[in-house]
């Protein structure tokens, strides 16, 4: 059974030039024969928190890598902020801070110290950064926790301070890549819930990489569902106005395509 | 009662400590009693009392003329560890970057790994004039590929998800190392100073007993030919007194560094 492709409302166009924050441009990613993304057009305007997902093998993860800069395209253009991230890659210093899935701490900081890394890169002045990694640490709930070391700290716990670390760059653009995968799910639904008001009231442009339906629609403003290989399959502006009975809809319509 | 809960963890505390310096004691207090008893039955060229001994150690630590000859074996040792790491680091680096610079010297230092100490020594005394020069040649030429591998080991072992995640800040050259790398790598780097510890400490012995006219080997040469075992063994504890004091210094320098690791309650 095939699934209508559903966008709702309806997007709008590509958006003006300046507010596009991250653009694909029939982009194509190969790894010898498997061909991970196929002609992708896609745009992320300034401020919009995206859910990207799909299932494993789709190719978030790729799309991931070319906007972090970590991959190039085997064609087409990725430009983030209007540069090229693999080749501008330094450009991007304190500009875009990533979210990982497990949380990466160094296990020879504390969590402070942790929080500062992005700041030490900046060369903000110790006491600066230590109020600023400290200023996060508490938003986060974890005041007390500052001198601990990460093998002392519970798994959400530790992603908090990966999150922190990742805010405390103020960096406009926020990358997650299923962060809260590995954690239970009340721990998981209370750090989305946060981690998504953070972005907001913060006014970062944010990529939520996820496999749960639930997951995204707890976080995005927009969702792009990507079938295999990275075809946009539904790309879905989110917003109060999408009644219960509709996000229900949605929500089959989504689970039917990914199901295939 | 408060004083009975207070007092009864510090007296398991005090009864733990007590058992462990009892181990740690009893071995050597075991081998001093067993010599100790020989040497009432054999002559002094075997078996001297260990009082004499003592008294051998003591005189070479308070006499100058001889106990430079120690300082001269400490600083002989440390200059070719020092000379061998930063030599080892910068080829390990270069290994761990570039596949050409791996294929062409790892297999010589593998070569050189299974060259005898002693062979060093004599191709250092035909090659070389100055005895320090050859003698710090033969130290790092032994050392060397343990602290290149040792190295080399340590940076392709450093975990790829921290590494991404340090890249992704996008700092520079100087920051990344002293974020990422030097934290990572240095626990096999301590290690590869503790293991080549032992290593040098054994070889500069020889490298002084055949080609010195000074230091512990040399003065070893000397008890040899005088049949002195009070002073053999009493200049053979100088260097170890030394091996033990610079573990100590690196023991303590681990303790600093690695007290982020967690201490499992159920030990090995």
């Amino acid at each position: 059974m095939s699934t209508a492709k559903i966008t709702y409302p309806p997007a709008d166009p590509a958006g003006k030039p300046e507010e596009v924050t991250i653009r694909f441009k029939d982009v194509r990613k190969e790894f010898g024969s498997l061909v991970a993304v196929d002609r992708l057009n896609l745009d992320i305007n300034k401020g919009q928190l995206v859910a990207l997902l799909g299932k494993t093998g789709c190719g978030k993860s790729t799309m991931f890598n070319m906007i972090s800069g970590l991959m190039s395209p085997s064609a087409g253009e990725v430009s983030v902020m209007g540069q090229n991230p693999f080749e501008q890659f330094n450009w991007f210093r304190g500009k875009m801070a990533i979210v990982f899935q497990n949380d990466r701490l160094l296990p020879w900081r504390t969590a402070l110290r942790n929080v500062e890394l992005g700041l030490e890169v900046l060369e903000l002045p110790k006491a600066e950064r230590t109020a600023r990694a400290m200023q996060w640490l508490e938003k986060l709930g974890l005041k007390g926790h500052e001198h601990d070391y990460p093998h002392a700290l519970s798994g959400g716990m530790r992603q908090r301070v990966s999150i922190a670390r990742a805010f405390a760059t103020d960096a406009q653009l926020l990358l997650c890549d299923e962060p809260f995968s590995a954690l239970d799910e009340i721990t998981s639904k209370r750090l989305r819930t946060e981690f998504a008001r953070l972005v907001r009231e913060n006014g970062k442009t944010a990529v939520f990489i996820t496999h749960s339906i639930n997951e995204a629609f707890d976080i995005g403003d927009r969702i792009i569902v990507l079938k295999r290989p990275a075809e946009i399959a539904h790309d879905i502006r989110m917003s109060a106005e999408v009644g219960e009975e509709e996000r229900e809809r949605i929500r089959k319509t989504i689970h039917e395509s990914l199901a295939h | 009662m408060s004083i009975a809960t207070g007092t009864a963890p510090q007296g398991t505390f005090m009864i733990d400590t007590g058992r462990k310096l009892f181990w740690t004691v009893a071995p050597f207090v075991l081998i001093a009693a067993c010599w100790q008893f020989a040497s009432l039955f054999f002559p002094p060229y075997l078996f001297p009392s260990l009082i004499d001994v003592f008294a051998r150690v003591v005189e070479i630590l308070t006499t100058w003329s001889q106990f430079s000859s120690v300082l001269a074996t400490a600083l002989r040792i440390l200059g070719g560890l020092c000379g061998a790491f930063f030599i080892g680091v910068l080829l390990g680096v270069l290994i761990a970057q570039f596949q050409v610079i791996d294929r062409l010297l790892t297999p010589v230092l593998i070569f050189f790994q299974g060259v005898p100490a002693l062979s060093w020594v004599v191709f250092a005394i035909i090659w070389f004039h100055g005895v320090e020069f050859r003698i710090l040649f033969i130290m790092i030429v032994t050392t060397l590929p343990a602290f290149t591998f040792q190295v080399v080991g340590a940076l392709r072992g450093m975990n790829k998800d921290l590494l991404e995640m340090v890249m992704s800040f996008r700092p520079n050259r100087r920051k990344f190392f002293m974020a990422m790398v030097l934290p990572a790598v240095l626990p096999e780097v301590l290690t590869a100073w503790k293991v080549n510890l032992g290593n040098a400490s054994r070889v500069v012995v020889v490298a002084e007993l055949v080609g010195s006219s000074g230091g512990v080997g040399y003065q070893l040469l000397q008890q040899q030919q005088l049949f002195d075992m009070a002073g053999a063994l009493a200049w053979t504890l100088q260097l170890v007194f030394f091996v033990l004091v610079f573990q100590w210094f690196l023991t303590l320098i681990e303790r600093v560094a690695f007290r982020y690791r967690a201490v499992s309650e159920r030990s090995l």
